[in-house]
């Protein structure tokens, strides 16, 4: 196996994330856009670490989940309380503090 | 024997890298939340097929357990919560689509290019289980501060959570 094989997928995710978190106008969608993002992330981690047959990847990949459910905790939080605030969760709509 | 191996590696890689492409584009094209939500499932079901692949054991697991067992969950909540929609929605994309699309294509054409020029034909020579007793004991000693540290922000971020989602 190629060691590019995995890193084009990472790629190809990365940049299939980077289109929704800037295409998506729901706040949900966007917050699953950064997921695919980290995951594309993961792969290219753990990739390398199995390439060099170094543990630090896996590890890092760990600690890049634990981060990830804590962005989501509070991402979905943060929407919620938008969500209560204006009774939508379109992240158009939250301009207040454009010029 | 060897050949065989990398053979039927090969052919599981393609099949499940298909898979989650195509899922990936499905999640930030579809116009139905709950199905972004269930196709987000089935890319982050793929990464952990990687992970076995590159005999990563312990992070395919943990991939399992938190992201499909917690994260999609908690994705589905936060759609009921916000009351959208179920059905088809109209107008889930903004005005940015083709911006957003160009960026995107561009920034993969860059990254391949990039890729292709620096790993071009780097093979695994093998590839070793790590497992999960190996990982532990690299978190255990030679990560054990950041690995602290990580539970720390877990519970800030709990507890923002609560705090933010309270209703006073």
């Amino acid at each position: 196996m190629l060691l590019n094989q995995f890193l084009f997928l990472g790629a190809v995710l990365f940049c299939t994330g980077v289109y929704g978190v800037l295409a998506r106008r729901n706040g949900v969608m966007v917050l699953m856009s950064v997921e695919l993002i980290l995951n594309a992330v993961n792969i290219n981690l753990v990739a390398f670490g199995a390439y060099r047959h170094d543990l630090a990847g896996q590890v890092f990949a760990l600690f890049v989940i634990a981060i990830a459910a804590a962005e989501v905790g509070v991402g979905l939080a943060l929407v919620l309380m938008i969500y209560r605030n204006r009774q939508s969760i379109d992240v158009d709509d939250v301009d207040l503090m454009k010029g | 024997m060897l050949a065989q191996l990398w053979v039927a590696e090969n052919i599981a890689f393609g099949i499940i890298a298909l898979t989650m492409v195509v899922a990936a584009i499905r999640v930030v094209t579809t116009r139905n939340i709950v199905h972004a939500a269930l196709y987000l499932v089935l890319v982050l079901a793929g990464v952990a097929a990687q992970y076995i692949l590159l005999a990563a054991e312990f992070v395919a697991i943990t991939q399992v357990l938190v992201y499909i067992g917690a994260i999609v969950v908690l994705f589905l909540f936060g759609i009921m919560l916000t009351r959208a929609p179920m059905g088809r929605m109209h107008d889930t994309d903004n005005e940015q689509r083709v911006v957003g699309a160009t960026i995107s294509v561009v920034l993969a054409g860059v990254m391949g290019y990039t890729l292709w020029k620096a790993f071009g034909h780097q093979q695994f020579a093998d590839i070793q289980v790590q497992t999960t007793q190996q990982v532990a004991n690299s978190i255990f000693s030679s990560y054990l501060i950041p690995f602290e540290v990580v539970s720390v922000v877990l519970l800030a971020a709990l507890i923002g959570a609560i705090v933010l989602a309270r209703r006073d």
